[in-house]
């Protein structure tokens, strides 16, 4: 086993998961192919997206590859920081929402 | 990254990588030579194309000089104040000749700069008088704005037909002031309008304006369909600009852009990010296909890069532009190398934009 879990290599070896299920692996990689065509969205807009969701779930592999994939499709740095922005502000929303439940007990516990 | 003062050329600098075998040999060796990549030629053979031989010769790619008044980061021919090649009247005559005598129906000037060449107008009102089809001139924009002299340049292009493509890397000056020099966005922006102004990118005008844009960095360049969509929309909204096409060109692992590449340690995963980008539907529409490319001394190259990597046309094609053969030249093996990659990743790259 390597000394880390990440290697950066490893992102270029993605297609190989399909090496232990081949059948599952052609199924997603065909469906991601499809989610990132040109649609009602375009793909740089798809690509920004992509962004923030991978500083959500703070997945290496994504932002190396949608860092790339935002720079190749046009985005702008202002544009790839709002879109950082965007995923933080909904992260840490999440959060603070759920202060409003901590609230609600305190105050049905509280005198 | 950062805004900076104007660097000099990598010739100027006295840098290792000014030294054509030097960059030979970066792209031979490594990745290359250890298997860790295939080579070029293993990578078209499979498909029939090695070696690669021309289709039909139709575009004469002339760079009358390696002067510019710029000196932009990625520059593959390491372009600048500083370098003073230039080609003379008598070699112009030259191709001129050979145009009249072949089938050859697009002039294409490029440089540096190439309205730096005192020689320049008359190569072009020469060739017009001659009936070439097409004059394109690669033209940095800038050029325009930097000399009183130059100012009519709009007006001179237009009387002789001229297509003018350009450089604008991107539509923010952050990014094309990076790549080019700080403040050349806004003289960019300037000579759009002198351009739109005589006509250049108007409908209906027949004066045709093209936009180049490269990649401000180590990665490869979107679908040119849909950067030019975003172009069109925000140079007409923010400066009320109009032109004609977008063409995307991948930076070519040569000269500055390679300098860049080793200095940031890109290089491998740049070479790799092309190979791996590698369409075989590209190879048939190289540029080096239908091009001739010629440097300021009369000598034909297969393509721009080609020339800058001091790559000749093939011995036995005949190497000066007074031993001009058609048949020859169409029958000859063109050069390769490692850097060819960045002609046919993707969706392709040349001088009028993608080719796949």
């Amino acid at each position: 086993m390597e000394k880390t879990y990440y290697d950066p290599a490893d992102l270029k070896k993605f297609g190989n998961v399909a090496e232990f299920g081949p059948e599952l692996a052609g199924k997603f990689f065909d469906y991601y192919g499809d989610v990132f065509k040109e649609g009602a969205l375009t793909a740089r807009e798809k690509s920004l997206i992509a962004l923030a969701v991978a500083h959500t779930i703070q997945c290496p592999y994504c932002i190396d590859a949608y860092t790339s994939d935002s720079l190749e499709k046009g985005s702008t740095e202002q544009q790839m920081m709002e879109a950082v922005h965007v995923a933080t502000a909904i992260r840490g929303g999440a959060s603070l929402v759920h202060g409003v439940q901590m609230m609600n007990k305190v105050k049905k516990l509280s005198m | 990254m950062g805004a900076e003062a104007m660097i000099k050329s990598l010739q100027a600098r006295h840098h290792d990588l000014a030294d054509q075998t030097t960059q030979l040999n970066i792209l031979s060796n490594g990745i290359f030579k250890e298997g860790l990549l295939p080579t070029f030629a293993d990578k078209i053979a499979p498909l029939g194309h090695f070696p690669l031989k021309p289709s039909k010769i139709e575009i004469f790619q002339v760079n009358v000089g390696y002067m510019c008044n710029q000196v932009c980061k990625h520059c593959h021919v390491d372009a600048g104040p500083d370098r003073k090649e230039i080609m003379t009247r008598e070699t112009m005559q030259q191709c001129l000749d050979v145009i009249a005598n072949t089938g050859i129906h697009t002039l294409d000037l490029t440089g540096g700069a190439p309205e730096m060449n005192p020689d320049f107008r008359w190569f072009v009102v020469e060739a017009n008088k001659r009936g070439v089809r097409e004059i394109i001139v690669r033209s940095n924009l800038t050029i325009i704005l930097a000399n009183p002299k130059y100012h009519d340049l709009p007006g001179f292009f237009k009387e002789n037909k001229v297509r003018v493509v350009s450089s604008l890397p991107f539509y923010q000056a952050a990014k094309t002031d990076r790549q080019r020099g700080q403040g050349v966005f806004e003289r960019s922006i300037k000579a759009l309008e002198m351009l739109n102004a005589v006509g250049y990118g108007k409908e209906g005008s027949g004066l045709t304006l093209d936009l180049v844009y490269n990649p401000s960095g180590a990665f490869l360049p979107g679908n040119q369909a849909e950067l030019e969509k975003d172009f069109k929309k925000e140079l007409k909204e923010h400066f009320d600009i109009d032109f004609n096409g977008l063409f995307t060109i991948t930076n070519m692992p040569i000269s500055r852009f390679l300098e860049f590449l080793v200095r940031t340690e890109n290089y491998e995963e740049y070479m790799e990010k092309l190979v791996m980008a590698f369409n075989p539907a590209a190879v048939a529409g190289v540029m080096c296909r239908n091009t001739i490319s010629i440097d300021y001394d009369g000598y034909m190259y297969d393509c721009d890069f080609n020339q800058m990597l001091g790559l000749k046309v093939a011995k036995d094609a005949g190497q000066h532009i007074r031993e001009f053969d058609i048949k020859k030249l169409e029958d000859r093996s063109i050069a390769i190398n490692q850097h060819c990659y960045g002609c046919t990743a993707g969706a392709g790259s040349s001088c009028q934009g993608t080719v796949a």
